[in-house]
């Protein structure tokens, strides 16, 4: 009887926590989107589909448009900057391997708020790149880049860099050399080996990858908060503008349920290309 | 062969580079004994006495330290207990549950920290330190499992069967060979929770209240009125504190069992 009593109790418990701050949530946002606002209370009941309908605003399309473009733009510099560093370290056999994973980890145990701030020194008019670029004469007038979307763009490629190398690298370990060997031996080129063995083999981290950069340089929104000025506004500053500061929750639960939907639409990808993969061990 | 080692030697250095240059400047400037300019002034130990004598932060970092240390216990526990149930059983909705936590970990985190508003308001629980600490152990929970999880696979399953055979029910089990053998990751989960919970911004924005304020919600609003010294200061204290608790929990971590 032990036995299953043990069993039972952590799974009452665990199950429990869940589905009250996990699981109810959730349902509650997507019953939110369908209510209605009003000024004396944060939600009225009449369901209805009016917040759906508000999503097609030029304001908020553009903003859209504009959270895809940064967020796709900031995933692609990522998986184009962190795959080979990813697919280095991975191949590494120097005795340092695990201080370089090491110094990879540190980043994502750091306050991004506090690693954005850090940039500001850097890229402001008066700051450290433009002194430099001054002073070597390759520019005359300092670089406007502080408060502008590349702002925006660095900081989040800064921020989000450790998340698309950590899965990579898991999965280049993983990466059985016989099939590198195997594709070489059989007269495949370093680039054809690359293409049509080391990619479809990495697939999964690279998607893993790219959903922990891309969700997040969507709605991290203190980052074109602080580095992008008044102008960068982005999914997230949207929906956090919603919850509170016009206090229009409906709206807000819309824009929430919108990234949801995206967000499982990634998944689908992701889990029909690991299909035959293990998936767990990602970070 | 040499050119490309060299080429990705270079390439390796120049992104650890990108990583640490910002956090080097920004400690190397809170030392330094000037308001705006970038020119170095001399060595001031000047922004940590402001800092170390602003009341108002010190109550602050009181809260979330105490916050962390709570969300991090509770999430830990609540953690190993998922972790060994996903290990050691079948059981109804394993899958699910498998695939929960994976969900969590991908999800914005700014999803939660609505989703945590509106159903704080539905109950009318006042947002404070109750409220900020249900969100923290939620969003602490699925790291503490995925770290807890992934030392269990590398434990060797005859360990439990001799146990059985010897006579150990469940509880035995979890509290005589469990618990004492996974320690370090249980430290490590513990101490990625407390530094989750203590950088944590987004989530907090949503489910704080005036009367608790915390330090990365202070931060916040400090940064956003501009660079000042004592917050360079204080970027500094923090980024040295979650080092030393990386570089601890990298080490209980890496002891074989």
């Amino acid at each position: 009887m032990k036995y299953s009593e043990f069993k039972n109790v952590s799974l009452s418990i665990v199950w429990f926590w869940l589905f009250i701050f996990a699981l109810l949530p959730f349902c509650l946002v997507i019953a939110a989107s369908f209510m209605a606002h009003s000024d004396t209370h944060l939600m009225q009941m009449p369901f209805t589909f009016s917040n759906y309908l508000k999503l097609n605003n030029p304001i908020y399309i553009r903003i859209f448009e504009k959270s895809l473009f940064i967020a796709g733009s900031v995933t692609i510099i990522c998986l184009l900057l962190g795959y080979p560093f990813a697919y280095i370290i991975a191949r590494s056999q120097s005795r340092w391997k695990n201080l370089f994973i090491l110094l990879v980890i540190i980043p994502f145990w750091t306050s991004s708020l506090i690693r954005s701030y850090a940039l500001i020194a850097i890229i402001k008019a008066k700051g450290v790149l433009n002194s430099i670029l001054l002073a070597i004469g390759l520019i005359q007038f300092p670089l406007p880049i502080l408060f502008t979307n590349s702002a925006v763009m660095l900081g989040l490629v800064y921020n989000l860099l450790p998340f698309m190398i950590l899965p990579i690298m898991t999965n280049v370990e993983r990466l059985d050399n016989r099939l590198v060997d195997a594709a070489r031996d059989l007269g495949a080129n370093r680039f054809t080996t690359f293409r049509k063995i080391i990619i479809p083999l990495t697939m999964p981290g690279i998607i893993a990858g790219s959903i922990l950069v891309f969700l997040p340089a969507m709605t991290l929104f203190y980052i074109p908060d602080i580095l992008g000025g008044a102008k960068s506004i982005l999914l997230g500053n949207l929906i956090q503008n919603q919850f509170i500061i016009s206090e229009n929750w409906p709206m807000g639960a819309t824009f929430n349920t919108a990234l949801t939907f995206l967000l499982a639409t990634l998944l689908l990808i992701y889990v029909f290309a690991t299909r035959s993969h293990k998936r767990r061990e990602w970070l | 062969m040499r050119i490309s080692s060299l080429s990705s030697s270079v390439y390796f250095t120049l992104t650890y580079l990108f990583f640490y240059i910002p956090i080097i400047l920004l400690i190397v400037y809170s030392f330094n004994n000037t308001q705006y300019s970038l020119l170095w002034h001399g060595f001031t130990w000047r922004w940590y006495v402001e800092l170390f004598s602003d009341s108002d932060l010190w109550i602050s970092t009181w809260h979330s330290f105490f916050l962390g240390i709570a969300a991090a216990t509770i999430a830990t526990w609540i953690g190993l207990l998922a972790a060994v149930c996903l290990y050691r059983y079948r059981f109804f909705g394993r899958n699910f549950l498998n695939g929960l936590v994976f969900i969590l970990i991908l999800s914005p985190e700014i999803v939660m920290g609505a989703s945590l508003l509106i159903l704080f308001t539905l109950v009318h629980l006042p947002l404070g330190f109750m409220s900020l600490l249900l969100a923290h152990i939620s969003f602490c929970i699925p790291f503490v499992i995925v770290t807890i999880y992934s030392r269990l696979v590398s434990f060797d399953k005859n360990i439990f069967e001799a146990a059985k055979d010897l006579g150990a029910g469940d509880w035995l089990i979890f509290l005589r060979i469990l618990v004492p053998l996974l320690w370090p990751a249980l430290f490590a989960g513990w101490l990625l929770s407390f530094t989750l919970s203590l950088d944590d911004v987004i989530i907090s924005y949503f489910v704080a209240g005036p009367e608790f304020q915390i330090l990365p919600l202070q931060i916040y609003s400090m940064v956003r009125s501009g660079i000042k010294p004592e917050i360079n200061a204080l970027c500094s204290v923090l980024f040295c504190l979650t080092f030393i608790l990386v570089l601890m929990s990298q080490l209980a971590l890496r002891k074989k069992v």
